[in-house]
């Protein structure tokens, strides 16, 4: 015992009406190492993150930092033992300065009085942030800065408070490439520093390029503990999944068909400029780009969500300018949105409602609705898109991440659409969601319909697309058919150019 | 003992959401039935019945404005703007054009809220408290002040005192409204927009959803009901009142709330707020009829408010720390 775990969990349970979350959890983090817990959507990860960081009780056993028993009743205990985490939701306050945020709960005072000491804080501040080579002035109020940024705030934050473990979950999720290799450094540089990491992360890929050791979960237990960084990714995906999974992504073979959405000098002020495609009957359209590219707002734009200019028809119906949800929808065009919470459900609501909601028209008859017609409708596309619930009255707030996400895409589907925008559709979703995500973009296009795919993940662009759009800085910056997409190309074209790299 | 042990599993099972309040209405029953004389009376059930009808008719338009994440303060003044109106239509001789100018104003009223909650980010709160003096200050101004009294005889009238069999018709129009509004709410495409915008209006303006229109639409319902509200009320109290209604806002909002529905709109039922309406009622009555006074029961609800709404949120399991 030379050197005693950073922290160790042992024999962890918690039982939530219905579920074991954890099932006897023993996991040990190492200092100076970056532990991947890796596991679906369900497997415990959260859960025991929540324990870790106070947030939840365990029903029975022990959590020792450094070789001491500890207990953790809420928050605040665990940042005094040593425990900082980093939520997925980033938590930082919009209005208060990158520095008041940093010391959020820990001012520093003027001695001898309660009034805040400004300076000092920001003095601090920017030694932290200096020494993960963060280079913005503590001042900045934090709604002026970038995701990317923000994430970094809130690692100096946390680590702030000289925590022997950092907990770090799905840091890079809104994070384009060269961002999350940004990151990706400065997690190095804290783990050279003897802080053992916690890193979750749903992207495989970042395995290989970041962890020391990983630990697989699966229905609430753990199923290999640390297992090295090279153990291959077909053997952790077996792992997770409790099976084989064979193809990730599926054969495509649908024909192209006549142009269903037809783009021509799109324009969102100052976001999106002069951008022109056509879209197929059939056809998958990747677009990549880096966090800020204009994306999402190029979606948002041609969906009648914010004002575009220029000009765009589906099935010969305008949808730009003038355009409107209602507008898009009727013509056939359905949005499945970035952030599921913020703009794709609505939790309080059930499946059925979830899923019917932007077709109730055809449930309706002589203004009543009829419940069997909205049954139907919800039972069809629920057992089309595998949403795993029990029934169709569940609380759409009760499902998984990637459940909610099949509900979101089912509501598209339900409208009846030909042309389905998908902006990053597997984020924060489990490998087995995911897989059956692709399976029904590839479904989709068999059927003749057309699907433009928005992805910040490499594999899953290329894996997706007929073609693939790259956009910079709100415009169109090459289009690359299937064979000439590479990666090394797409980055390329991604990347602004003083920073060409890849 | 297995008997004893069916009926506790039983009770274990039964959803607290749905039994609670009823449970707390016949409980209070109970109490006043024992302790205060005449309270487990025919014409005592037909009295409470009036005196929360009006009450009922504004607070179920309120649970529908508060599912949108809204609210509406002006509903009082509006009542005061429609018995104003009534009046001086009455005055002339002619009810009905009384009605239909309250009814009118209440329209009104209701077109400026929703217009500017809908279309702008104007919160509600700062809208209709702006409204609940306009509306107010106009009412009285209409009158100086005064009340319109010394009205002809009408068959108007019969619309707060009148009785159909042992029905007063005050109660008979309050649960025509309500059966409306429930059908409007659980059978219509409008009530499924309603919670949608309520639970979250991103989501619903993505899926489609005609927000601002939805949102015009249930202060529109609102004004219209609060200013019926005002026509019963005048008939009731024979006279027009510039000040009639004052804090029917904010009672209303509470039984709202103490019927379940969630402040943050998305979340509730129109029949919680029957019980709600019911629970505010009983609890004046029966206490009337024990002699405390008026301004006790203003203590005893104000408590009541907080204590249901605790409730619910305790057994969610949400605090706030």
């Amino acid at each position: 015992m030379t050197e005693p775990a950073a922290v160790r969990v042992s024999g962890v349970s918690k039982r939530y009406p219905g579920v074991q979350a954890l099932d006897g959890v023993d996991v040990e983090v190492l200092p100076g190492e970056v532990h991947v817990l890796l596991g679906e959507n369900g497997a415990g990860k959260s859960t025991l993150v929540k324990v870790l960081s106070g947030a939840v009780q365990p029903d029975a056993g022990t959590i020792r930092i450094a070789g001491e028993t500890v207990v953790l009743p809420n928050p605040h205990a665990a940042q005094q033992a040593g425990i900082s985490t980093v939520h997925q939701e980033l938590s930082l306050v919009p209005d208060l300065t990158a520095a008041q945020n940093i010391f959020l709960g820990r001012e520093l005072l003027r001695p001898g009085t309660p009034l805040l000491s400004r300076g000092e804080m920001e003095r601090e501040a920017r030694k932290l942030m200096a020494s993960l080579k963060l280079n913005i002035d503590p001042s900045t109020p934090v709604r002026r800065l970038s995701l990317a940024v923000r994430q970094v705030v809130e690692i100096v934050g946390a680590l702030a408070q000289n925590p022997r473990v950092l907990i770090l979950d799905e840091p890079t999720s809104s994070l384009s490439e060269q961002e999350t290799e940004e990151l990706f450094d400065r997690i190095r540089q804290i783990r050279a520093e003897g802080v053992g990491v916690i890193y979750i992360s749903h992207r495989l890929e970042e395995i290989e390029r970041i962890a020391d050791r990983v630990t697989v979960m699966r229905d609430g237990r753990v199923v290999e503990a640390g297992l090295p960084a090279t153990t291959p990714l077909a053997a952790l995906v077996r792992l997770m999944v409790g099976r084989d999974v064979s193809e990730e992504f599926p054969a495509r073979d649908a024909t192209i068909g006549e142009a269903l959405l037809t783009v021509e000098g799109l324009t969102v002020p100052g976001v999106v400029d002069d951008v022109s495609f056509t879209l197929r009957s059939g056809e998958v359209i990747g677009i990549f780009g880096l966090v800020g590219a204009g994306r999402t707002e190029l979606l948002r734009g041609l969906y009648g969500l914010d004002k575009a200019d220029g000009r765009a028809q589906v099935n010969g119906r305008q949808i730009v300018p003038n355009g409107s949800p209602r507008r898009s929808l009727d013509a056939k065009l359905a949005l499945v949105p970035e952030d599921r919470h913020a703009w794709g459900l609505v939790l309080p609501m059930s499946i059925r409602e979830n899923i019917c909601l932007s077709a109730l028209n055809e449930c309706t008859s002589h203004g009543a609705l009829l419940p069997s017609r909205l049954e139907a409708l919800a039972q069809r596309f629920m057992q089309a898109m595998r949403v795993k619930a029990p029934d169709t009255r569940v609380p759409v707030g009760n499902l998984s991440g990637g459940n909610q996400q099949k509900v979101v895409i089912a509501r598209a589907l339900a409208a009846g659409s030909d042309v389905i925008l998908l902006d990053e559709p597997t984020r924060g979703v489990d490998i087995g969601a995911k897989i059956e995500i692709y399976q029904l973009i590839a479904q989709l296009a068999a059927e003749g319909k057309a699907v433009l795919v928005v992805s910040s993940d490499l594999p899953e662009v290329l894996g997706l697309s007929d073609r693939v759009l790259v956009m910079r800085q709100g415009r169109i910056n090459g289009e690359f058919p299937k064979e000439d997409a590479t990666p090394e190309a797409l980055l390329r074209a991604a990347l602004p150019v003083e920073g060409a790299v890849a | 003992m297995t008997a004893l042990r069916s009926v506790r599993s039983r009770l274990d099972s039964i959803q607290w959401e749905t039994a609670g309040l009823p449970v707390a209405l016949v409980a209070l029953f109970i109490f006043f039935a024992v302790q205060a004389p005449n309270f487990a009376e025919t014409s005592n059930f037909s009295n409470v019945a009036r005196q929360v009808a009006v009450l009922g008719l504004i607070a179920t338009a309120q649970t529908v404005v508060i599912l949108t994440a809204g609210i509406d303060l002006s509903v009082g003044s509006t009542v005061a703007l429609a018995s104003v109106l009534t009046a001086t239509g009455l005055r002339d001789g002619n009810p009905l054009l009384g009605i239909a100018l309250a009814l009118g104003a209440g329209l009104l009223v209701g077109l400026v809220n929703g217009l500017i909650i809908g279309y702008t980010a104007v919160t509600p709160f700062i809208v209709t408290l702006g409204m609940l003096s306009i509306v107010s200050g106009t009412a009285l101004t209409l009158t100086n002040g005064d009340p319109i009294f010394q009205l002809p005889d009408s068959w108007f009238f019969q619309l707060g005192i009148g009785f159909v069999g042992p029905v007063p018709v005050p109660v008979i129009v309050s649960a025509v409204v309500f059966v409306l509004f429930y059908l409007l709410i659980t059978r219509t495409k409008f009530g499924t927009y309603v919670y949608a915008v309520g639970g979250n209006q991103q989501a619903a303006q993505l899926a489609g959803i005609p927000v601002a229109r939805v949102k015009l639409s249930v202060y529109l319902l609102s004004g219209l009901t609060a200013a019926l509200g005002g026509v019963i009320l005048t008939a009731r109290v024979r006279s027009g009142q510039p000040l009639l209604g004052q804090g029917l806002e904010l009672e209303s909002v509470a039984a709202v709330v103490i019927g379940g529905t969630s402040l943050f709109g998305g979340r509730g039922r129109l029949v919680g707020t029957i019980y709600g309406v019911l629970l505010v009622g009983i609890v004046r009555n029966g206490l009337d009829l024990l002699g405390v006074s008026t301004f006790i029961q203003r203590i005893v609800i104000g408590a009541a408010t907080i204590g249901a709404v605790l409730l619910t949120v305790l057994r969610e399991g949400g605090r706030k720390h």
